[in-house]
């Protein structure tokens, strides 16, 4: 299968500081990818490299089959990218802010035209095509960035924390949206920090850690990797210890022979924030 | 899509938004040049005379000059920071296929569009005040000539600074300074000759020495005509470098 992002060795360094520690990374075509890490992590300037934003320090980038470094108009051309931010212009209609984007993008007038009428009817917005940006729900908001980054037809979408700030039912839409998308054929990297976002949605997962890719598998391997079930102690209200093994029955050993001091005892299935954890040994959102 | 495509494409995102909000920005932008004109103009320099000239035909191609300046800088410059700070849609076009020059060249027509139309309404009423004035298709060019030049400046500014306060302290500090000593009030003949050597080193001088000599009649000042286009390649080059460099 063609990898629709390779990395090769990528680092990006500011200063003395080392944002993007050689990366080794490829994302396969047709898949869901979930990128996962700490803030601070490399997360966000590996996206800036992967779209064309930053440019590398060293190191071999394809994107879209494309090298970033000598390619890059053509990889303009098969990515889309959805930012964490709103970054539509709010004194624009969303039918106003398509049409810049699909002017952006070459796209001629009667191609640009039909694309707006499909992508609205496509996110169920074409009512809303004519008002103001500001007048829109958190999720009708988001919806009109990831219709403007579609126009184009990109090979490659880029969902950066594309439900942050959403309540659960708008968050659960566009999950069914971006499930939607890559069932059309669109290969979706997307970074989060909603967990259960990244294990309902992703083929794989890739956890980043001091710039560095520490783990990349499916969410289930990932999950069998560190342990099926976790048991969760906390001792005198303070700080809660995880401790993982392959099955329950050794689970439950292990809970008869905790000291009494021991008070609340979890034990559950795993999950990847469990797994987030223990190769990182922060939480989802530290800062 | 050609170079011209993309321009336009960039431009017009600007000029929609232009459009919804027309009437309080050209209305916005002639209050100080209004204020100047009749304070400075009407009020303080009537009957008196610069060199062979009324004050008044002497000080309106300098307002008209201030205006194209002021309304052009803040035009180009405050919409590009509004889309990069704010609503950081600015990267949305330099991930795009549109090359850098494009879109300097695209963010920086609003600025235009504005400064000329605020600086001929100025003009205009300059035209009632002071009859004298010419009407010439050369005045017109180089006006429009200072408005690019202004636009790019303010282009080049929203790229390098990266603060809500820089952009207003850049403004208090150099913008405003420039509109009072730039031979816009008073004639820099006037000056000791190191003030008005710094003076031609800031390129409203210019302006305002080839808006007054066409507007007014006067021998064509071709070292102002040299001095304005240097800027203006000054300018794009600057903003060149700068997009260059935010990739780094």
């Amino acid at each position: 299968m063609q990898d629709y992002i390779y990395t090769e060795n990528l680092c990006k360094n500011y200063g003395s500081v080392t944002a993007i520690n050689n990366l080794n990374l490829n994302v396969r075509a047709g898949e869901i990818f979930g990128f996962l890490g700490p803030n601070g992590a490399g997360k966000t300037t590996t996206i800036r490299v992967l779209t064309t934003l930053t440019r590398p320090t060293s190191g071999y980038v394809s994107v879209g089959g494309y090298d970033i470094h000598d390619e890059i108009d053509k990889v303009k051309k098969v990515i889309g990218v959805v930012q964490q931010h709103l970054s539509l212009d709010r004194d624009l209609t969303v039918r106003e802010n398509m049409e810049f984007h699909a002017r952006i993008q070459h796209l001629s007038s009667s191609k640009r035209k039909q694309r707006i009428t499909e992508l609205l009817e496509y996110v169920e917005l074409t009512e809303y095509a004519d008002k103001m940006i500001d007048t829109l729900s958190g999720g009708m908001k988001k919806k009109a960035s990831i219709v403007c980054s579609l126009l184009h037809e990109p090979k490659l979408l880029f969902l950066d924390e594309p439900t942050v700030g959403l309540d659960a039912q708008a968050r659960r839409r566009l999950w069914d949206l971006v499930r939607r998308l890559n069932k059309d054929g669109t290969t979706i990297f997307l970074t989060t920090h909603y967990i259960e976002e990244a294990e309902v949605l992703c083929d794989r997962v890739g956890i980043m850690h001091h710039g560095q890719l520490i783990v990349v598998d499916e969410p289930a391997n990932l999950r069998e990797k560190v342990g099926s079930i976790v048991v969760e102690t906390l001792v005198d209200n303070k700080d809660t210890h995880y401790q993982f093994f392959a099955n329950r029955e050794v689970a439950t050993n292990y809970v008869k022979n905790l000291p009494s001091e021991v008070k609340t005892v979890i034990i559950r299935e795993s999950n990847l924030e469990d797994v987030f954890i223990e190769q990182t040994g922060e939480k989802v959102g530290d800062p | 899509m050609s170079a011209l495509g993309d321009i336009y494409s960039v431009f017009w995102v600007d000029l929609r938004n232009m459009r919804r909000h027309w009437k309080a920005t050209i209305a916005t932008s002639l209050v100080l040049p209004l204020l100047y004109l009749v304070a400075f103009g009407y009020g303080l320099g009537r009957g008196v005379n610069v060199g062979d000239l009324d004050y008044l035909s002497f000080v309106i191609p300098g307002i008209v000059g201030l205006t194209a300046f002021s309304t052009s800088f803040n035009g180009a410059a405050s919409k590009l920071h509004v889309d990069k700070f704010f609503y950081k849609s600015f990267d949305e076009l330099l991930m795009s296929p549109v090359r850098s020059h494009s879109i300097i060249i695209g963010k920086s027509l609003i600025g235009v569009v504005r400064g000329f139309i605020s600086a001929i309404a100025i003009y205009l009423v300059g035209l009632i005040l002071a009859p004298t004035l010419l009407f010439s298709p050369i005045f017109f060019l180089m006006l429009l000539l200072s408005c690019f030049v202004f636009s790019l400046f303010g282009v080049l500014i929203a790229l390098v600074v990266h603060t809500h306060h820089g952009m207003g302290n850049f403004t208090t500090l150099v913008i405003l300074p420039m509109t009072f000593l730039c031979g816009t009030f008073f004639s820099l003949d006037q000056l000791p000759a190191v003030a008005k050597a710094v003076l031609y080193f800031l390129p409203l001088t210019h302006s305002a020495n080839l808006l007054r000599a066409t507007v007014l009649g006067l021998s064509f000042p071709w070292l102002s005509f040299a001095g304005l286009l240097i800027f203006g390649v000054v300018f794009f080059i600057g903003c060149m470098v700068s997009l260059k460099r935010s990739s780094v």
